[in-house]
């Protein structure tokens, strides 16, 4: 049982650049953060013990170069992996997004499938377009899955911002595994349809079976590409003042429910 | 010992840079390649046992998308294999980056000598490719010559070819040579020194050098620290670079003598800057109590409300980005994000700004020797910006493109940086820059090399096929983003004094700038930490080698910023003290190899007299057009390179990271059309938003720059109120890029042009002070020439004209789309007879072939009418009487019609006749004309008492409706359809020209 207000450990440093808005996501669910310094981390793994959530954010750590996530990804599985495996067996909670969501699947955190939370088993990979994109897509998401982040939801709009975010597995037969398992959380769909799409730029990266987010299977972990955090406050909506003529503003932004759906399984937990 | 490793894509996994590559030799340079595969290739030259050399590929690769090999991986089947690498001492990010990863892996530091270097190979299908193809896509599209090394191999010879294992080290001779210079010569020899030395300086400031070294108190004081009577290079390099146009705008300083040939007036103005721009924000400084700080920082500070200051910079790095286009914008977004970083005591970085003036992308004429094409600098300008701004964290607010043939010589490339400030840090006053004598002169942030060197004094010269190569410098966002992080939080622990930037000039500038503070300074060059061996002093003092800031850190306050650096692998280097003593004095170890006066070095420079003559350009009138239905015209303005969709490239810089945007840069209910202006919270949790607006229009120049500045500086103050932004907030930047305006022997009409620059500022004054709009920063660029095989290309006079301001509630904030069918569309303000060099008469010159025939009145501004129509439109959108609110520009009221409708995907039905005109006009000038201080708003019926209620007595006309059947239907001024065509057709004409492109 944790107290009312969870602790969250946010990772800064080396190219990474969603603190402040990832900051304030959690602290307007209820959550408590404390942002790191990778190299203070580093310099001390078992401060990670004092917390009940992890965030991994999105940001370009090291530029990007030799591939999204790679070398904080290794920096942190080298460091940090044993504080990791313990983290997550302890029943508490990691989220990544975008270059966040890129350093988890290289670390091995997601989806795990296999049990080993350091070993690499899914990839994301340049968009198919080629570049960088930044538009609101819109998200499915799975009722059959066990993720604690997204109970209850079942389609939110969010900004992607990446140039690799591709969903890429090395078979068909082991994104069948990850859909049976409950482990594909979130896809990309077309807005008039409601169904998952492999069409630009509704699936703004051609992800293998639309997937914009996973998680493990235990739920606990999870990834995306989107960007919840960008999206805290009604104004954030690219027609926001069309809801607003239309009398329909909502009081806050949807992507908060992400964070508050966090907060809330800690509470209980 | 080297390894290389080389790293590919699984032939499964898709290869998207090779297939953007081989799409672009296809379309680009129309040649037969079928597909590319790329490898990256990594050289370590480290000492490595064999097991370190397999656990360093095994950690380079990613396991799941990739395979690698130590030496030659298997290649796979190609016809030509182009590898392109770094010359010596260029940038290599990835290879920075990829040295930590050998470090952390193998758990130690790597020496000076030890280093790792990447390359590219591209791998091309297409059974009819030559070598010379090869060689085409590597130089044209791949490889930039200055800065990379090429090697073709077809597969014969790569299978032959032993493993290449050379690597890029840079050379360079140890030995610390200072060589001085006699002065005490004939003018031309003391005009061959400046040439020869790239000092760019001339002969009245080479004699005014002379003059100084021969000072008798000079001569004393430089016998006591150990020099001779003779300048030293250092000396020299650092007086050109203080005194460069670049970095003492010796142009708007000037006197000038102005004679206007048309009415036979002349006068004698102190100068440009003086006179017109700090005499306009004086102006309106004493009725704004708002301004901070105004043209004495690195970017000007604003009151916002009464917790935080703006900070808003906007800069041009042209030449750079002509001779390499990534690096030069990299540089210059990122180079721009330090202006306000080091403005008072540092601010937060809030939303970047850019915008390009170029060569069409489509351009097939005759290219000077030695130019890049305008679509090449346009790809890689874009994509040096994209990635200096999305690996920053920081987003942009406004975006904008103009094209035209003249900016083919030198493509301008402008980049902004807001920033924000709290009133207070630790107690003390953020914005006030202060140095005491004994604080440590402080470099921190990246390494110094050859790069940049002469960036200043370059930047003030045309471009000739000469200019030097290691004026190219590559910005390295993420060394910059680590001391970014690092600056903010040792800013909030109080650990130092002081803080600029080292752009121009590099260290001898920051140094003297800051030095000017408390007095003086003393520092030691030998302690600046170098990229690689062999900079001698004078290169040390200048380099412009990216990523650092110079700061004032009290010696109380040393061990703790240290400290701090180190936990965040940053660097910081002491490199001397400031001082009280009026000199700056530049060691190398023990020996003093410069001392200069700081009254001298930023007082010396004499003044320039510049002549300016002003004749009224005459340039013909096209034909009219044969009355009738405009379809055809309409879809070809929505359709030209200036007016159409900028989307598909402006979709790859991020615009919400921060999650603070509320009116993004493009909106609409596809989000697919510009808006007028974008809106931003400045702070989380409240409901005040920030307006950023520009305006831009080079074409009115080519009629009268008088009434061009006063278009664009109308425009974007226009914008700032059509988006919500309140007047006597606004503030603006003026950045002003010009062809060379000082006459000689190559530059005949330079009088003219100089004119054009003071009828510029004199509108700037005017309508500025009319608008209460005060000038907080700005910056001038004033040689944008390029000779080049015997031709002189000249861009046309360009002012960039950015705006800045508050709106008190975001919910309040308007944007330009149609919402609802059935609400009523107005126009307000003043149609003219002004199509003088219009998008129309440019369209219908390049239909006609008659491409000089764009004159007649060009749009004029009425400031006091003006001003009075946008407090009612001010009121209106407070009172929220409107749906929407568009600011006419280029293509005049028919494009500002289409827009609105193809945003909303709704459909308008409007009377020519019913618009609010001077005198009798035909269609085509209803349509098309640019008047200035126009909207078009749309407003629900219910509202329409009201809204004509607040216009009384200005010119405002309900000129039709919106409705819900996507067609566009405009009737003229007979009664007869002018118009009717629908919204899809009119969405693909504008989104048609620039798409994939």
């Amino acid at each position: 049982m944790t107290g009312l207000r969870p602790r969250v450990v946010i990772i800064t440093g080396y190219g990474l650049n969603c603190e402040a808005e990832s900051s304030l996501a959690w602290e307007m669910a209820g959550a408590e953060v404390e942002r790191i310094h990778l190299k203070d981390l580093l310099e001390a793994p078992p401060r990670l013990r004092d917390f009940q959530a992890l965030m991994f954010i999105g940001g370009f750590s090291y530029g990007d170069h030799m591939g999204s996530g790679h070398v904080f990804a290794l920096r942190v599985r080298h460091h940090l992996g044993d504080e990791l495996r313990k983290f997550v067996a302890e029943g508490k909670l990691i989220l990544g997004v975008c270059n966040g969501f890129q350093i988890m699947t290289k670390i091995g955190l997601l989806p795990a499938i296999g049990g080993d939370y350091l070993r690499q088993e899914v990839a994301l990979i340049r968009n198919d377009c080629g570049s960088f994109q930044d538009r609101w897509v819109h998200l499915r998401f799975d009722s059959h899955s066990q993720c604690v982040f997204t109970r209850g939801l079942e389609t939110m709009p969010l900004p992607v911002r990446h140039g690799e975010g591709k969903f890429h597995v090395s078979s068909g037969r082991f994104l069948e595994e990850l859909e049976r398992r409950g482990c594909v959380v979130c896809r990309y769909v077309d807005p008039a349809t409601r169904e998952a799409t492999q069409q630009f730029p509704w699936n703004p990266n051609g992800s293998v079976g639309a997937v914009a987010g996973i998680c493990d299977p235990s739920g606990r972990v999870f990834g995306l590409m989107p960007h919840p955090e960008a999206y805290l406050f009604p104004e954030n909506h690219p027609r926001w003042d069309l809801h607003l003529l239309a009398g329909k503003l909502a009081p806050e932004g949807q992507g908060l429910k992400i964070f508050r759906n966090a907060v809330e399984y800690l509470r209980h937990a | 010992m080297t390894i290389r490793i080389e790293i590919a894509n699984k032939a499964r996994v898709p290869d998207s840079r090779g297939a953007a590559a081989a799409s672009r030799a296809r379309s680009f340079l129309h040649l037969p390649v079928t597909s590319c595969r790329t490898r990256d290739v990594y050289k370590l030259d480290i000492v490595l046992s064999a097991r370190q050399a397999h656990e360093l590929r095994r950690v380079f690769t990613d396991p799941i998308v990739a395979v690698s090999a130590l030496g030659k991986l298997p290649p796979p089947r190609f016809d030509w294999l182009i590898e392109i690498g770094f010359k010596p001492g260029v940038t290599d990010n990835v290879g920075r980056t990829a040295r930590l990863v050998v470090e952390d892996t193998l758990g130690r530091q790597l020496g000076k000598e030890e280093g790792v270097y990447t390359s590219v190979q591209y791998f091309l299908r297409g059974s009819h490719l030559t070598r010379e193809d090869a060689e085409r896509i590597a130089v044209e599209i791949l490889a930039n010559r200055l800065i990379n090394t090429v090697r073709i191999f077809d597969p014969k010879e790569w299978e032959a070819a032993p493993i290449d294992l050379t690597v890029p080290r840079v050379g360079g001779e140890d030995e610390v040579v200072v060589r001085t210079w006699n002065l005490e010569v004939p003018d031309d020899d003391l005009l061959r020194i400046s040439r020869e030395g790239i000092l760019s300086l001339g002969l009245d400031e080479m004699r005014a050098i002379r003059d100084y070294y021969r000072r008798s108190e000079v001569r004393t004081a430089r016998q006591d620290v150990g020099l001779g009577a003779l300048p030293t290079d250092v000396e020299l390099e650092c007086i050109a670079q203080t005194w460069s146009e670049h970095c003492k705008h010796k142009i708007f300083a000037a006197r000038v003598h102005y004679v206007d040939e048309e009415s036979g007036a002349e006068e004698w103005i102190g100068s440009l800057f003086g006179t017109y721009i700090r005499g306009a924000t004086e102006k309106i400084a004493r009725k704004a109590d708002w301004l901070v700080s105004v043209f004495t920082d690195n970017a000007g500070v604003i009151r916002f409300n009464d917790r935080i200051y703006l900070t808003y910079k906007v800069e041009t790095h042209n030449s750079p980005s002509a001779l390499d286009p990534y690096g030069g914008a990299i540089t210059g977004i990122v180079g721009c994000n330090r202006d306000p970083m080091g403005t008072g005591m540092g601010s937060e970085l809030l939303c970047n700004t850019w915008g390009y003036c170029l060569g069409s992308p489509f351009f097939d004429g005759d290219l000077p020797e030695g130019l890049f094409h305008p679509r090449r600098i346009r790809d890689g300008v874009h994509q040096g910006v994209i990635d200096g701004g999305n690996q920053s964290g920081i987003p942009y607010a406004r975006g904008f493109e103009r094209f035209d043939e003249r900016y083919i010589g030198k493509p301008l490339v402008y980049c902004g940086t807001v920033g924000i400030l709290p009133h207070e840090i630790g107690g003390r006053p953020s914005e006030r820059k202060e140095v005491k004598p004994g604080d440590l002169v402080v470099m921190v942030g990246g390494r110094i090399g050859k790069d940049g060197i002469h960036g200043a004094t370059f930047s003030s010269e045309e471009l000739r096929s000469e200019s030097p190569p290691q004026a190219v410098q590559i910005g390295d966002p993420i060394t910059q983003r680590m001391m970014y992080e690092f600056l903010m939080e040792a800013r909030d622990l109080g650990l130092y004094r002081a803080i600029t930037d080292n752009g121009a000039g590099g260290l001898s500038c920051s140094v003297g700038e800051m030095g000017l503070l408390s007095g003086g300074a003393d520092i030691d060059l030998a302690r600046a930490p170098l990229k690689y061996h062999g900079l001698q002093p004078w290169e040390i003092f200048l380099s412009e080698a990216q990523e650092r800031m110079t700061l004032a850190v009290p010696p109380e306050k040393i061990t703790a910023f240290m400290d701090l650096a180190r936990r965040r692998d940053v660097e910081a280097t002491v490199l001397g003290e400031f001082t009280e003593d009026t000199v700056l004095v530049v060691r190398y170890k023990e020996k003093v190899v410069g001392r200069l006066d700081m009254d001298f070095l930023y007082r010396g420079c004499p003044q320039l007299t510049l002549e300016a003559r002003w004749r009224p350009p005459r340039v013909p009138i096209p034909r009219r057009e044969r009355s009738g239905p405009r379809n055809r015209s309409l879809l070809e303005v929505l359709g030209s390179l200036n007016v159409c969709s900028k989307e598909f490239k402006a979709r790859m810089y991020d615009h919400e990271v921060k999650g603070r945007t509320v009116i993004k840069p493009f909106v609409g209910v596809n989000s697919d059309v510009p808006a007028d202006a974008t809106v931003l919270l400045a702070d989380y949790g409240s409901r005040e938003g920030v307006v950023l607006a520009e305006g831009i229009n080079p074409y009115f120049s080519d009629l009268d720059t008088y009434w061009m500045a006063a278009s664009v500086i109308d425009e974007a103050v226009r914008r700032i109120i059509a988006a919500g932004g309140r007047l006597g907030t606004i503030a603006g930047l003026d950045n002003f890029c010009w062809p060379d305006p000082v006459e000689s022997e190559s530059n005949p009409d330079g009088s003219y042009k100089m004119a054009q620059l003071v009828r510029a500022n004199k509108a700037l004054y005017d309508v500025c002070t009319a608008y209460g709009v005060p000038c907080i920063s700005g910056k001038d660029s004033m040689k944008n020439d390029s000779v080049r095989g015997g031709r002189r290309i000249s861009i046309p006079p360009t002012l960039l004209f950015s705006t800045i301001a508050r709106i008190p509630d975001i919910r309040k904030a308007m944007t330009m789309f149609f919402k609802r069918p059935g609400d009523l569309v107005y126009v307000a303000g003043l149609t003219k007879s002004e199509l003088g060099a219009s998008e129309y008469y440019r369209v219908l010159g390049a239909r006609r072939g008659r491409r000089g025939e764009f004159g007649g009145r060009v749009p004029a501004v009425d400031t006091t009418t003006a001003l009075e129509l946008y407090r009612r439109m001010e009121g209106a959108v407070v009172e929220g009487l409107v749906h929407s609110v568009h600011t006419p520009t280029l293509g005049g009221l028919a494009v500002a019609l289409v827009l609105p409708a193809v945003g909303g995907d709704l459909g308008v039905e409007v009377d020519l006749s019913s618009v609010p005109a001077e005198g009798r006009l035909r269609d085509d000038e209803i349509l098309f004309s640019e008047s200035n201080s126009r909207f078009v708003v749309s407003c629900p019926p219910e509202n329409a008492a009201a809204l004509e209620d607040v216009f009384r007595g200005t010119r405002l006309a309900r000129i039709g409706r919106v409705t819900a059947d996507r067609r566009i239907v405009v009737r003229g001024v007979s009664g007869s359809e002018v118009i009717n065509t629908t919204t899809e057709t009119a969405r693909r004409a504008y989104m048609h020209t620039l798409e994939g492109l």
